[in-house]
């Protein structure tokens, strides 16, 4: 690896360093726009790490691939876009249900359906609420600089493993083909005690069985309280970039590549005089809602803008319902949002004044 | 104001747009500066439009799409066409005059400044695969974003693989563009 160094990398790029940072040794993909340049990189900076890279059939088989990866403890991953996402839900559910760990990496793309290859934020509600069939839900990372992308990888891999769960981060077209500065580094290596659940040879050992499927009487719903309280557990990982919201009146609440366009916006209308904030989650499972509802209760008022029809703006609702609301500007997927598309929207907000 | 600048580098594909604009990025990152590059293109990769907007900033950036730039680089007519009319008030632009017709060109608004890249690149005797280091080095001496010795010296980090031995020729013609006197 190439740690210390400061390299100029496209996000997905930078997606396929923090990978192999992060210790990944296996990679399974199939190809699609946005997001080729993550398998490109990965197909011979892998090998040479040490780790393995397979190009598969199609997306259920490279889920299905991380999901057997997993199964025997190794840091595995794999990545696509919106409709490939869509394919791998059905393992992600499987991974979710078996406990096993895992990084699914989502360039978000224009839809529904094929929709383009552009830039949007239209699977927030796939990527928070589970995606897949059953009572579960994943962590979820939404980088947005490059940097965030390497660092978040990283991230990424250590909530896996903690948490015994698949794990997502959610870009965009935006952060994966944008060049930004990236400082490379490497993470010391945790013990998240996998050789406890690991399918390695029972040689020794008591067999152990990895399933998602629960027929005895009780089983079941036991394992759903246990999964209920891991993801409770969960919760104190909610992250956040507040940015000029001490003083603000109204906070806008955006995220990834939407949410950084928006930092320009504010501090625009903050040199124009106005008093508005910013708040980014990092994570957009679990919620950063103990934050907005403290807002809420200093009186602030709220503007979700997201780059889709309104996804966030329910979360933002919910963390805010016992003492504010949130106005909502959606930026059409299919088209790229500018600063001054978010501008006009903001004052708007604030001139609702109550 | 600390130092701040953006620009939309635009042309067709195969003018050495995308190359342009790494080259600018990675200069700027080497001076200790914040920076984004963004390309944006049609599914050609030689005879569709391509274009890519930097930012080199002091301080964090935020937007690395820019509506209205500060400042491009045009290299061709349906650029100019198209970026021109975007370009801030009192904004610089420089405009390949080989390939944009010059009568068109905004003096009042705009600080311009045409210059003949291609014919510049062929008399370097390089047919006109030059065309984008000429503009830019007469983008770098209008701007001061860079020194021109950094641009120079980044073109061995972005020219990679069997290309390095053309990287003699695209410093001649960054400096060429860069001494250029209408």
């Amino acid at each position: 690896m190439d740690s210390g160094r400061r390299l100029l990398l496209k996000g997905n790029e930078a997606i396929a360093y923090g990978a192999i940072a992060a210790g990944c040794e296996c990679y399974f993909g199939y190809p699609i726009t946005p997001q080729n340049e993550i398998p490109e990189l990965l197909s011979s900076a892998l090998p040479a790490a040490g780790g393995n890279f397979v190009q598969a059939e199609s997306e259920l088989a490279a889920c299905n691939m991380l999901l057997g990866a997993a199964a025997t403890g190794a840091r595995a991953m794999t990545s696509s876009s919106s409709p490939g996402i869509s394919l791998m839900q059905e393992s992600i559910s499987y991974m979710a249900g078996s406990e096993l760990p895992g990084v699914i990496v989502n360039m978000n793309r224009g839809g529904p359906g094929l929709g383009d290859i552009g830039p949007a934020q239209g699977d927030y509600y796939q990527s928070t609420r589970g995606g897949g069939h059953g009572d579960y839900r994943t962590p979820v990372l939404a980088p947005s600089s490059c940097q965030e992308a390497y660092d978040m990888l990283i991230a990424a891999f250590d909530l896996a493993f903690g948490y015994r769960t698949p794990a997502l981060v959610l870009g965009d077209g935006i952060i994966g083909a944008m060049k930004e500065p990236v400082n490379l580094w490497t993470p010391e290596r945790r013990d998240h005690g996998e050789s406890e659940w690991r399918l390695d040879g029972a040689r020794g050992r008591e067999k152990r069985l990895l399933r998602s499927l629960f027929l005895e009487e009780g089983l079941l719903a036991e394992h759903n309280r246990h999964l209920s309280a891991k993801y409770a557990e969960m919760q104190r990982e909610a992250r956040a970039e507040s940015f000029m919201a001490e003083d603000a009146e109204l906070i806008v609440v955006a995220y990834g590549s939407l949410g950084r366009i928006a930092k320009s916006a504010v501090r625009k209308l903050r040199e124009a005089g106005h008093r508005i904030g910013l708040l980014r989650p990092l994570l957009l499972y679990p919620f950063p809602s103990a934050a907005l509802r403290k807002l809420a209760e200093e009186g602030r008022r709220f503007l979700t803008m997201e780059h889709n029809t309104g996804q966030m703006v329910d979360d933002v609702r919910l963390a805010v319902r016992l003492c504010a609301d949130s106005d909502f500007y959606g930026h059409m997927p299919g088209s790229l949002p500018g600063v001054e598309d978010l501008m006009a929207p903001m004052l708007d907000a604030l001139r609702r004044k109550s | 104001m600390s130092a701040y600048l953006d620009v939309i580098i635009a042309g067709f594909g195969g003018q050495g747009v995308m190359l342009a604009g790494n080259l600018l990025a990675h200069a700027g990152m080497d001076l200790g500066l914040n920076v984004t590059f963004i390309p944006i293109y049609g599914p050609e990769m030689r005879g569709g439009t391509a274009n890519c907007t930097v930012v080199i900033s002091e301080e964090e950036i935020g937007s690395p799409i820019i509506r209205r730039p500060k400042s491009a680089i045009i290299l061709n007519q349906p650029s100019l066409d198209k970026f021109q009319p975007r370009i801030e008030d009192g904004g610089t632009q420089i405009v390949n005059s080989s390939l944009a017709d010059v009568s068109l060109v905004e003096n009042e608004r705009l600080r311009s400044l045409c210059i003949p890249a291609d014919e510049i690149a062929e008399k370097l005797r390089s047919r006109r695969r030059l065309t984008n280091m000429v503009a830019l080095g007469a983008f770098i001496r209008a701007t001061g974003i860079v020194p021109l010795e950094k641009a120079v010296a980044v073109l061995s980090k972005t020219i990679s693989g069997h290309y390095t031995g053309l990287i003699p020729q695209n410093a001649e013609a960054l400096k060429a563009g860069y001494n250029y006197t209408p």
